[in-house]
């Protein structure tokens, strides 16, 4: 069973109005190989009009490989079921904290549409690409005004590749200078993959408390910088949502022991137009053009992940960059970097992302891009205030464009953070972040984005509180969940317990 | 929620046993294992290994996170808990029991004395956990 929905003690009389995971079509369908029958066939070739030519014996396979023989319609009909199984940013409101899940605005896809830039080869000479290439450097002169930067580069695939190229670039900064240095440190409020990038990239992880009101604790990061630390690495705000107000003495006493500062653009979205990491002290950037830029989160696809930096660490930047001649105004691709890190990316990075993100940055314009960050921001505080009374903040403050809160107090009843987003799936909702960041009991990390409209913000607002009362009410309901989606809870623990691995 | 007399508490929720003779066997307490959820991977160091006060002797892996396990004394691992490798869950189960980690051989057994006893880890724990 579902809900009793609304009982009307809400702020929004409607409760339940996302958008449930139903597929349509008969059901009991399965994979395409239980479909697959002899000799069905989704084509006919032609009769064949050339010499037949036979693989030689030692090429040839033992037996036919195991495909599917489906008809076209059984093709077309499985795939369509298995899209309307899903769930995107299309399909309804997906307030993943840390995620920046925003609509993703058509425009940007008919702008990489466009054959000029989709029939673009990597090989083709620099005079016939520099319509390409004037998108790339145009692109770059805007993310170095929006961060501080000098100098960025768009190879990296995606954010944690991002962070492992600026990670590069620290290590390859301090071995010019001498040393390249031991330990990076990063508070413990921070993204798993942090620790992660800063292993790969040879250093030691050390973690940094929070302080009670959930920013770095100052004086616990003096006592930790000394002449082995490489640099800092930090959202901000920060994985709480909350501002790092003492920024500035946090980069300046890493700067005092010759470290550098990186910023994870997890969270530029809630800052575009306001504040800017170059002015707060970082030497490096990394940008999510999936987040903050609104590209599409490709689910395994093509992604990318732009790395500025300030001037002393332009040398370093992966080759090639766009370059342009200022007499002639042509542009063209500079290999000769001899400090180069080398390249992360094979030829430019992802150039399709890159004109989608480009569609968005000058699409929106500076004024734009402050009024997106500006949006951001109040639709969380909306949002967390909605929702405060069953679901309280975590720490104390004003978060900016996400908001942690805990859903402890549904403990009494036996009700877990899990349980909640679960219950959620069932009102339609593709749930909050659960359990992140560690350091917060019970964590429920929520990000509306800006592109979600007042009523949207309401009617979830409706749909956590409901969760809160049945949670009260009848707990079983909340263990149970999901029960409307075409698989049930996963036995998550049994998942991972037994690993079944094949690649 | 259990709290062991026998048993010391630290801040980071790990429990240490004394058994006499130098010997202090380690795990996560009852509230630990509850907070992390269902524990699906525990690393726990070979015997022999130096271990420091303070300092991560290991780690936990839930379907939630990650956590390091923290050392309450100094000294050398002389037994580690095999069923942990195949059955993770014991800890869930039975963190003072089947769930324990390692036994260290200590170098200072006065260390055990700056750890917490079971009525004031209780109290740590109730504080930790209002709201």
């Amino acid at each position: 069973m579902s809900g009793d929905g609304s009982s009307g003690d809400g702020p929004v009389a409607r409760a339940g109005v996302g958008a449930p995971v139903r597929s349509q079509g008969p059901p009991g369908a399965g994979t395409l190989m239980e479909a697959s029958r002899p000799g069905r066939r989704a084509w006919s070739f032609p009769e064949l009009d050339v010499r037949e030519t036979r693989i030689p014996d030692e090429h040839r396979r033992a037996g036919p490989p195991a495909l599917p023989e489906v008809a076209e319609r059984d093709l077309v009909r499985h795939f369509t079921r298995l899209s309307q199984s899903n769930y995107g940013v299309d399909t309804g409101f997906y307030p993943l904290g840390s995620c920046s899940m925003k609509y993703n605005p058509k425009l940007a896809e008919a702008a990489a549409a466009i054959p000029g830039f989709q029939r673009v080869h990597p090989h083709q000479p620099e005079a016939t690409v520099q319509g390409a290439l004037q998108l790339v450097w145009r692109l770059e002169r805007a993310l170095c005004e929006l961060t501080g930067m000098a100098r960025v580069t768009f190879q990296p695939a995606a954010g944690a590749s991002g962070e492992l190229t600026g990670l590069l670039l620290m290590r390859a900064y301090h071995t010019k200078q001498g040393n390249p240095r031991t330990k990076v440190i990063i508070p413990d409020s921070a993204h798993g993959t942090n620790p992660a990038s800063v292993t790969l990239a040879g250093y030691r992880v050390v973690a940094v408390p929070s302080n009670d009101r959930g920013l770095v604790d100052l004086d616990a990061l003096r006592g930790l910088v000394d002449e082995d630390v490489a640099g800092f690495m930090v959202t901000n705000p920060n994985t709480l949502g909350l501002f790092e107000e003492e920024i500035q003495g946090i980069t300046r006493a890493v700067h005092e022991v010759g470290g550098l500062v990186y910023y994870d653009g997890a969270n530029l979205n809630a800052i575009m137009g306001r504040v800017r990491p170059g002015d707060m002290g970082f030497d490096i950037v990394h940008m999510n053009t999936h987040k903050t830029f609104a590209t599409p989160h490709g689910g395994g696809g093509p992604g990318a992940g732009p790395v500025g930096v300030a001037p002393r660490l332009v040398p370093f930047l992966p080759a090639p960059t766009v370059e342009r001649d200022d007499d002639t105004g042509e542009f063209r691709l500079d290999h000769d970097r001899p400090d180069s890190i080398g390249r992360v990316h094979g030829f430019f990075g992802n150039f399709g992302v890159l004109v989608r993100a480009y569609a968005y940055v000058y699409g929106y314009g500076g004024d734009g891009l402050k009024a997106v960050s500006e949006a951001a921001v109040l639709n969380a505080n909306y949002l967390a205030a909605l929702v405060g009374e069953a679901y309280p903040l975590a720490y104390p403050g004003r978060p900016m464009h996400e908001f942690v809160a805990t859903a402890r107090r549904l403990r009494k009843h036996g009700v877990r953070a899990m349980d909640v987003a679960k219950r959620l799936i069932d009102l339609g909702y593709h749930p909050s972040t659960v359990y992140f960041p560690l350091v917060v009991e019970e964590a429920l990390m929520v990000e509306p984005t800006e592109t979600e409209s007042r009523e949207t913000l309401e009617a979830f607002a409706e749909a956590m509180l409901q969760v809160a009362r049945e949670a009260a009410r009848d707990p079983d309901l909340l263990h149970e969940a999901p029960v409307t989606t075409p698989v049930r809870r996963l036995d998550e623990a049994g998942a991972a317990r037994n690993l079944k691995l094949r690649w | 929620m259990e709290f062991p007399e026998e048993l010391r508490y630290t801040r980071e929720h790990e429990w240490a046993l004394d058994e006499s003779g130098g010997r202090v066997r380690i795990g996560i307490t009852d509230y630990a294992q509850d907070a992390l959820g269902d524990v699906v991977y525990v690393d726990v160091p070979e015997t022999g290994t130096e271990v420091r006060a303070g300092e991560p002797f290991g780690e936990v892996e839930s379907t939630k996170s990650v956590s390091d396990v923290y050392s309450p004394v100094n000294g050398t691992v002389v037994e580690r808990n095999p069923l942990l490798d195949e059955r993770p869950e014991l800890v869930n189960e039975e963190p003072y029991g089947d769930g324990w980690m390692i036994v260290v051989e200590v170098s200072d057994p006065d260390q055990l004395d700056d750890l917490m006893g079971a009525a004031e880890y209780r109290t740590f724990v109730e504080e930790v956990g209002e709201g």
